[in-house]
């Protein structure tokens, strides 16, 4: 017998002030801008400010938001450790990369090159807490936290792991941006939080975030919801989409109109949202649907803060008028689904439902 | 005690072999692949040895029948190796089955993105390029190249025990039901990037790696695409599959002591070969041979030396040996290049010799196996250890 998965806890750094576990999205962070920077928790609360300065940036956030998720369940330890992250902490390697060609491979030192490392988080943060125990670093574009989550869910089904930290994390960096600016994947022109979903133009506004979760095998006062199922393609057609929908609600026995809101990753680039629009003009066009890229920007793991606003929706019956993508209106959804995908790739399906 | 999963095609290419057979005779015959760099201009040409995959770029893109410079090295070296995997498994429609692709990398399209770092913002002529650099893209087009779609695929970077997780989650997908089928392994070019990385860390050796030797004095880069096809006993079953081996036992822990040394006494290490002989419903006794991490570091070998003395316990440690001395250390692909050597090891009852070995190191007396060896193998025990403290085992059987 499959044991249930439970979302025990949350914790987030992202362009919005998600820092705190009381609040949600109390006040939104407006911008005008083509990119988006973290609202900064007070990283010195959290960090002896010795060990932050030379600390790269994702592993700060992860810290923040790995600590919040680990108080909030109330936990010292776990039993594993899941990371996602697309780029890793990418400043670091565009930094030791841009001086191995400025200095012509001479003057190098090591902690830049040792940042770079795909797994630095999830071995930092094992480092804090001693974690002996299981450690995973995805870093599959836009699926690597659902990867994570995965991961995650097999293991705490099969009674292999009772109390699993798993997290999403990605730097914004300068590089990154200029490069696939020129390549239309980022916006040039500067976008308004109301409008960049309906921009009409070629790529999204780039972001960076991270959000950790203890996802456990036991129900407790904090958990949020349940986690029933995550799927992840590695390409699918626009056509295609409406009936990979179908047959993931199908593997999890809940029918299309169970579904009470549908959270979609939108990112306000024209060339893609046809993947979104045929399935909030399809199957769920008589379904309340949410989004949240306009809050989050786009990052490979901003799936992760559409994981925290369903965790948050469920627990708080509340769905904010900021993320209300049609006019119909969910109160106390009961089943989620979060389908997101990035540049016509890396499909992704989540479902979680209230406990 | 729980049943292995079938291995039923491999596929490879590293510094001594651009395919199974010619890796496995180069082991017999002890041919090693290490040398001076030839691909990379590097100002450290002449103080680092290497093993590089003796073909260039141009050679890889003709044999995949690509357009010059579209792909950077990594995702090549994939998608030579995983053809020949398939071609073994012989499967024609990767789409047949709920098949998933389990790559593993860490530097991606590295050697391109180094290359035209700035010259992006000067000229458009490579900007095919710029999307490259995440591990990811490479993933998608060794997935494009076989033809799957709608299917699970994800990349994993866990340093140097990369491939050996990508072997240990296909089994687990496989096991619980969410795959028929897992490719599993990975890819990963030499670059500068890692070259100067290792550099700045001391522990790149300016002559041929010596694994377990007393005065080691580090590791050679290597670079290798290496996949495995994993299939579930109802395909084997279907198809009538000749099975090569099993993936018995499979382990995952970390070391929780520093970000890229490993502890003195090997406890990640340690615990990860326990959960594998747990996982197999094997004692340390069962074990036939040991393919050792074996970098040549300094710190690696003492460590993974006395990680293995705590498991096997003194006098009771079968034979062991490294086979970086070979290839170099490939670092993500590092599990999956010596997860196939195990196999070929079961296959041959054969144990490969610990080159360079002279000087038996002060800490324990632990002796490599230094020369071939004929011994009826039925569990072959695989370490892969990296930065970040993870460290991973697998152990590969003969029967399930």
């Amino acid at each position: 017998m499959k044991k249930s998965v439970y979302i025990n806890s949350v914790g987030s750094v992202s362009a919005q002030k998600t820092f705190d576990n009381s609040e949600f999205l109390d006040e939104i962070t407006d911008y005008e801008a083509n990119e988006l920077k973290v609202v900064a928790p007070n990283y010195k609360e959290y960090i002896p400010p010795a060990a932050a300065r030379r600390m790269a940036k994702g592993i700060k956030m992860s810290t923040v938001s790995s600590q919040t998720a680990l108080q909030e369940a109330g936990l010292k330890n776990v039993d594993a450790i899941i990371v996602g992250t697309g780029l890793g902490c990418l400043d670091d390697s565009a930094r030791f990369v841009g001086d191995i060609i400025k200095n012509e491979e001479q003057y190098l030192t090591p902690t830049r090159f040792i940042q770079s490392s795909h797994n630095t988080v999830a071995g930092q943060i094992a480092l804090g807490l001693g974690c002996k125990g299981y450690n995973f670093t995805y870093v599959n574009s836009a699926i690597s936290f659902e990867s994570s989550l995965l991961d995650a869910q097999m293991q705490l089904e099969n009674d292999e792991a009772t109390h699993i930290l798993v997290g999403g994390v990605d730097e914004m960096v300068e590089h990154h941006v200029r490069s696939h600016r020129l390549i239309d994947h980022y916006k040039t022109e500067p976008v308004t939080l109301k409008n960049v979903l309906n921009s009409k133009t070629s790529g999204a506004i780039m972001a960076e975030g991270s959000h950790f979760f203890v996802l456990s095998n036991k129900k407790q006062d904090s958990t949020y919801g349940q986690l029933i199922g995550v799927e992840t393609y590695n390409a699918l057609s626009e056509q295609e989409v409406e009936t990979q929908v179908r047959i993931f609600l199908s593997h999890f026995e809940t029918a299309v109109d169970a579904i009470d809101l549908v959270v979609l990753g939108n990112n306000g680039d024209v060339n893609f949202e046809g993947f979104f629009n045929t399935l909030s003009a399809g199957i769920f066009n008589k379904t309340p649907q949410a989004v949240f890229k306009h809050l989050s920007g786009e990052y490979d793991t901003a799936s992760g803060f559409a994981f925290w606003l369903a965790s948050k929706i469920l627990k708080s019956g509340n769905v904010p008028e900021i993320v209300k993508w049609n006019e119909l209106s969910a109160s106390n959804p009961k089943n989620i689904l979060l389908y997101n995908q990035y540049r016509g790739e890396n499909h992704s399906l989540v479902l979680l439902r209230k406990c | 005690m729980s049943k292995g999963i079938a291995i039923t095609g491999m596929g490879m290419i590293s510094a001594i072999g651009r395919n199974v057979q010619e890796n496995f005779a180069s082991l017999t015959s002890e041919t090693i692949g290490i040398s001076k760099i030839t691909q990379i201009a590097t100002r450290h040409k002449d103080e680092i040895m290497v093993g590089e995959v003796k073909a260039t770029n141009a050679e890889l893109e003709k044999q995949l029948g690509l357009e010059p410079n579209t792909y950077s090295r990594s995702p090549m070296l994939g998608m030579i190796a995983i053809k020949e995997a398939l071609q073994q498994a012989g499967i024609s429609d990767v789409n047949e089955y709920k098949t998933g692709l389990i790559s593993s990398t860490t530097v991606g399209g590295m050697d391109k993105s180094e290359q035209y770092f700035f010259e992006y913002f000067e000229s458009d002529t490579h900007h095919h390029h710029i999307d490259g650099l995440h591990a990811g893209d490479s993933t998608q087009k060794i997935a494009k190249s076989i033809g799957l779609e709608k299917s699970f695929m994800t990349t994993i970077s866990t340093a140097c025990s990369s491939a050996a997780n990508a072997i240990m989650l296909g089994a687990r997908m496989i096991k619980s039901g969410k795959l028929d089928r897992a490719i599993v392994g990975g890819t990963d070019a030499l670059s500068k990037f890692t070259i100067n990385g290792f550099k700045t860390l001391m522990i790149l050796s300016d002559t041929h790696n010596t694994p377990f030797d007393d005065k080691r004095k580090g590791l050679n880069l290597g670079e290798a695409g290496a996949f495995l096809v994993l299939e579930s006993d109802k395909i084997v079953k279907e198809k009538n599959k000749e099975v090569l081996a099993y993936v018995t036992g499979y382990g995952n822990a970390n070391d929780a002591f520093h970000q890229t040394a490993s502890s003195e006494n090997g406890d990640g290490a340690v615990l990860a070969m326990q959960k594998a002989l747990k996982v197999a419903g094997l004692k340390p006794s069962d074990i036939d041979y040991i393919n050792a991490h074996g970098t040549a570091t300094p710190n690696n070998d003492l460590s993974e030396g006395r990680a293995i003395l705590r498991v096997f316990g003194e006098g009771n440690v079968p034979e062991f040996s490294s086979t970086k001395a070979f290839t170099g250390h490939t670092l993500a692909i590092a599990g999956g290049v010596e997860a196939i050597y195990a196999v070929l090891a079961l296959q041959n009852n054969h144990i490969y010799p610990n080159l360079n070995f002279k000087n038996p190191m002060e800490e324990f007396d632990l002796i490599p196996e230094t020369t071939s060896k004929k011994k009826e193998l039925r569990h072959v025990l695989s370490n892969s250890f990296g930065f970040g403290g993870n460290c991973s085992t697998l152990i590969l059987s003969k029967e399930a």
